[in-house]
């Protein structure tokens, strides 16, 4: 017999849920808040709600100070670049370890991870210094070539992981049927894989869109996306609490928007191999 | 044409030796059936046959060219796989038309033989739909379209039937057997369910432990089986196997007699005496279990009803010209 839900549990289930919900969303819903108030009541204890003088000051300041679309315009660059190369080398190889592995295949992925395992900051001053003579510092082609190589272990395991669902028998088939391997990527495999491929992008995408220890070192102004933009007004001196609010929420905007509208995927792509 | 040899193929996956040197000649237009228990290795042969996987050595010729180092898009072979293997996401009509979409057929041309397939198939109803959409039945006729639209020299089958529920596996089994017949294509099917085996081929492959025992024609593996694997493998219900005393009387070590080639006598005094233990009384057969004392447990099959019952005392003559005769080492002795 199937397990009914009473409604009593059902009532309480809803509440924990919405209590936990609201939990998590508090701290952006609070700078959301912060960034309609003026400075001083930004800072003021007791805080106050809903009830303070509600401006829209402090986002015309920081458009004033400094350029958001052109913050806005790197993040697009970057974030959007270094998903599309970690994706074009990620799909060749996680097709490879998926379906034709070899006694180390496994060790090359636990390889891979492992370089995740490490803090990045213990290589910052090597890759500052390569940066720095190749002329790759404040660009956006360096910054899309390290954010890409920063998240490639994560794209190839988490496609590894969709490719691994899919049948060998269906490729097989493709294979019996005239199918070159390239052909075989194109019509057969990348098609049946849509889903994880879009959970994947949309994951690396927002990791790279929110990334800020290297496009923070890497960048001052030309290449700088929006991590840095938000990161200007966090100064130790003077009160700059709305400002940065305001700047934070309209750094995250998008990225939310498109999360909003990506939520169905996304949940599948953060539940990988979880749920079937 | 589509006739293909073997000739001494070999296959190790690491030290594990899963086809020891198989030697074969399928003739064109010929049905024949790989047959054996699980992991005998009739598979991997297909899949051998069909460049799935590269064997370890020898040489597979198909009209005489060899293709080992040939991938299996040009082998000129097609394949029906046991999940079937449908492209899920496209229609049937993709699905038919994938291979020849891939060899460089116009829109035109593939149309027209796809449609030309989904005729012969019954599946014309149904092109536009997902394979998701479909029954077992429907979605296996689809792998069948797929494999006969492309015009293959031969039709490589693994084991396509056994997702099947048992009505529908008999009348695919018919229809699978006509449209070979029809096309003249030959075919190589994979099954481990020996009344396939016996129904659809021209010729069957008994394997065992990754060796051809016996290849012949149906009639001849019932009748002179080479050697006790395949005397045991072949028929329903088994052949019974005799030792001892009864086998050294006819000269050989075992002594093998068919169920249906025992004639049964209510209370006689010849043969081989037992009390039945399991009567089984299909109308059409009568199948006793009889307990033979030191021969162990024998099976009598008799064509129509017959009144006997568990606990009846019966005795059991083989058919002399019927009797199979083995050596100690389980190869048939002859004459």
């Amino acid at each position: 017999m199937a397990r009914m839900a009473t409604t009593k549990q059902v009532v309480v289930s809803t509440i924990g849920a919405w209590f936990f919900g609201f939990l998590i969303f508090f701290p952006i819903l609070w700078m959301v808040l912060a960034s309609f108030k003026t400075e001083l009541e930004a800072f003021a204890i007791p805080p106050s709600f809903l009830f303070f003088h509600w401006t829209t000051e402090n986002y015309a300041t920081v458009q004033e100070r400094s350029d958001y679309f052109q913050h806005a315009l790197n993040s697009v660059i970057i974030a959007g670049g270094s998903t599309l190369i970690a994706l074009l080398i990620a799909i060749p190889a996680a097709w490879s370890m998926a379906f034709s592995p070899t006694k180390r295949t496994k060790d090359i992925l636990l390889w891979m991870l492992s370089t995740k395992m490490m803090p990045p900051v213990g290589v910052l001053v090597p890759i500052y210094l390569i940066y720095k003579t190749f002329g790759l510092l404040d660009s956006r082609i360096g910054l899309i070539f390290i954010l890409c190589l920063g998240n490639l272990p994560i794209v190839i395991w988490m496609l590894f992981t969709y490719f691994k669902e899919i049948p060998r028998d269906i490729l097989e088939a493709a294979r019996m049927d005239g199918a070159t391997i390239g052909r075989e990527l194109i019509y057969v495999l990348t098609p049946m894989a849509i889903p994880g491929l879009a959970s994947t992008m949309l994951l690396n995408l927002i990791l790279a869109w929110n990334e800020a220890f290297w496009t923070l070192n890497l960048s001052t102004s030309n290449a700088a996306p929006l991590t840095t933009f938000i990161a200007s007004y966090s100064s130790p001196e003077g009160l700059f609490w709305a400002k940065l609010s305001a700047a934070s929420t309209l750094a995250i905007a998008p990225i939310l928007v498109l999360g909003w509208f990506s939520q169905k995927q996304l949940v599948r792509g953060l539940t990988f191999g979880a749920v079937k | 044409m589509g006739q293909i040899t073997l000739q001494d193929v070999q296959k190790s996956f690491g030290p594990v030796h899963i086809i020891k040197g198989a030697d074969l000649e399928i003739a064109d237009g010929s049905f024949v059936v790989f047959v054996g228990p699980s992991g005998c290795g009739k598979t991997t042969l297909l899949r051998l046959i069909a460049g799935l996987e590269d064997v370890s050595g020898g040489k597979i010729l198909i009209d005489g060219k060899n293709v080992v180092d040939t991938p299996p898009a040009k082998r000129g072979l097609s394949m029906v796989f046991q999940s079937y293997a449908l492209y899920p996401h496209m229609s049937v009509r993709g699905n038919i038309g994938f291979g020849l979409k891939m060899a460089g057929l116009s829109k035109d041309e593939t149309n027209r033989k796809v449609e030309a397939a989904a005729a012969t198939l019954n599946l014309t109803p149904y092109l536009d739909r997902k394979p998701r959409e479909l029954s077992g039945g429907q979605r296996q006729r689809v792998a069948i379209g797929r494999a006969i639209v492309r015009e293959p020299k031969a039709f490589l089958f693994d084991e396509p039937l056994s997702n099947l529920d048992a009505a529908l596996r008999v009348q695919m089994r018919i229809e699978v057997t006509r449209l070979q017949k029809q096309l003249g294509t030959t075919a190589i099917y994979v099954t481990h369910d020996q009344v396939e085996a016996m129904t659809m081929a021209d010729k069957i492959v008994v394997l065992n432990g990754g060796k051809i025992e016996q290849y012949g024609s149906p009639l001849d593996l019932y009748e002179k089986p080479a050697n006790l694997f395949v005397a045991g493998f072949i028929g329903s219900p088994k052949m019974n196997l005799v030792t001892g005393e009864h086998a050294l009387q006819k000269g050989a070590a075992t002594i093998g007699v068919r169920p249906e080639h025992l004639k049964i006598e209510r209370d006689g005094t010849g043969g081989w005496q037992g009390t039945i233990a399991v009567a089984e009384h299909l109308g059409s057969d009568t199948f006793l279990y009889v307990d033979a004392g030191p021969l162990g447990m024998l099976t009598a099959r008799y064509i129509g009803e017959l009144s006997l019952h568990a606990g009846d005392h019966v005795s059991l003559v083989p058919d002399p010209a019927r009797i199979h005769r083995f050596d100690a080492s389980g190869n048939a002795l002859r004459g």
